[in-house]
């Protein structure tokens, strides 16, 4: 059951074919090498996979390769502009909102969002805004600091 | 990878209706996130999907000239909070909307599914219920429309025919108007949780105190979301007093069959019931104009 797809992941245009029961994560790590989409629960709970689509934040877990066929994919990989980390993995690294780092993609996505947003936001709503995440090392304080620092900046 | 033997996409409504006709037993597929994760865990082997997340005419949220509001099926949770349309006319719909799963979930998952996989949890049908939603159901032989109250037949069952596509979730002017509305959800976890109890009350206030009008739709009380005809017939023309409205939280009750399960007793979802349909009523009775009352 195979289906061509084009689209941009990471800025760069692709086309390939997928098997449409593949899942978004499953290309993004298993076929185009961006390990930094992590695997955690598999059912969309620990956001460890999330993935920028179209400027969004959603589970790649749950989410069909098909469907992201003329989308623009953002993975962890692709945020650093020529060389440079962004602000939100700047203030990640200043704030020691990493430790394990297996859930560190997944929250700098959704921080990465939530920064483009332009949006203020009081600590309970980025509390919110990151409810889709499990973090188990850090213990939550340190990820909410470094994401009020990088809308500051 | 998933595990489903064939997968079909269409991309209008008639498509998607002569793709049901020509192969009875597809599951149709739309976010995804209830779907694929049933999918996950095993419960649908050897699926067939139908895709319908491309159909357009699905899609959005409008006010149609006489004040009805139609719901696209394949609007997500996301596009329902972020709708002025419902903000401004039906904000318990909004509230319900924020409740459900997390970010990500809600940037996908879609309201018709919420409906059409017949979660007794389900967090918008409370909401749905107690304002008189619609749905028109569209197969190749027609179109028919069902209040969402008769939709759910039991667990996971609701009156889906065979061959029958939700196309719209409609709310009439008369259900909305002058009414206050307040949905909460009792859950262990602010987030990402299924509710323990989810209750939606609106209210309509006549001579500043009167309840001229009360519906309560209840999630988790009981096989399938439920309204509590027995409160609201007793709430109606009552003056809204501390202890009227205590009394119309204890006789939600009654319309409930409450069972126990690993998240709570019956019991405690009884006592869930009568507290949070008196809390929710309070707030919807203030945010209906109600002066100073309960």
């Amino acid at each position: 059951m195979l289906k061509k797809i084009s689209w941009t992941v990471n800025g760069t245009p692709v086309n390939l074919e997928v098997d449409v029961r593949e899942t978004l994560l499953e290309v993004l790590r298993n076929r185009l090498g961006y390990t930094g989409v992590k695997k955690g629960c598999g059912v969309g709970e620990c956001g460890a996979c999330t993935v920028l689509i179209d400027g969004t934040p959603i589970d790649s877990c749950i989410y069909l390769a098909v469907w992201a066929d003329g989308k623009d994919i953002v993975t962890v990989e692709g945020i650093a502009k020529n060389g440079e980390l962004s602000k939100v993995q700047k203030a990640f690294i200043e704030e020691g909102a990493v430790q394990c780092g297996f859930c560190t993609p997944g929250y700098i996505m959704t921080a990465t969002a939530i920064v483009n947003s332009g949006k203020k936001y009081t600590r309970e709503e980025i509390k919110k805004e990151l409810a889709g995440h499990l973090c188990r090392c850090t213990g939550y304080q340190n990820i909410i600091k470094a994401v009020e620092k990088a809308i500051k900046e | 990878m998933y595990n489903f033997e064939e997968y079909f996409e269409a991309a209008t409504v008639a498509e998607a209706l002569d793709l049901l006709a020509a192969h009875p037993g597809l599951t149709v597929i739309a976010g995804g996130t209830d779907v694929l994760i049933k999918m996950h865990h095993g419960q649908l082997e050897r699926a067939r999907l139908l895709s319908i997340r491309g159909i357009q005419s699905l899609q959005g949220i409008q006010q149609m000239d006489d004040g009805t509001i139609v719901i696209g099926p394949l609007a997500t949770f996301s596009q329902v909070i972020n709708d002025q349309v419902i903000q401004g006319k039906i904000p318990v719909l909004t509230e319900a909307a924020a409740s459900m799963g997390g970010p990500q979930i809600r940037n996908v998952a879609t309201i018709g599914g919420n409906i059409c996989n017949g979660a007794t949890s389900a967090d918008s049908a409370p909401a749905l219920f107690a304002l008189n939603a619609r749905l028109r159901l569209q197969s190749r032989q027609g179109e028919r429309v069902v209040p969402i109250q008769e939709f759910y037949l039991g667990p996971g069952r609701v009156d889906l025919k065979p061959g029958e596509l939700l196309t719209a979730i409609t709310i009439a002017p008369a259900d909305y108007q002058g009414y206050g509305g307040r949905y909460i959800k009792f859950s262990m976890r602010k987030a990402m949780d299924i509710a323990t109890l989810g209750v939606a009350v609106l209210c309509k206030i006549k001579e500043g105190s009167v309840l001229a009008d009360v519906r309560i739709g209840l999630g988790v009380a009981g096989p399938t979301p439920r309204r509590c005809p027995a409160a609201e017939d007793y709430a109606r023309g009552k003056t809204a007093t501390p202890e009227t409205i205590k009394a119309i939280g204890r006789l939600a009750v009654k319309s409930t069959q409450a069972r126990t399960s690993w998240r709570a007793s019956k019991e405690y979802r009884e006592h869930l019931v009568a507290e949070l349909t008196r809390r929710a009523l309070r707030a919807a009775i203030s945010r209906a104009g109600g002066e100073g009352i309960a």
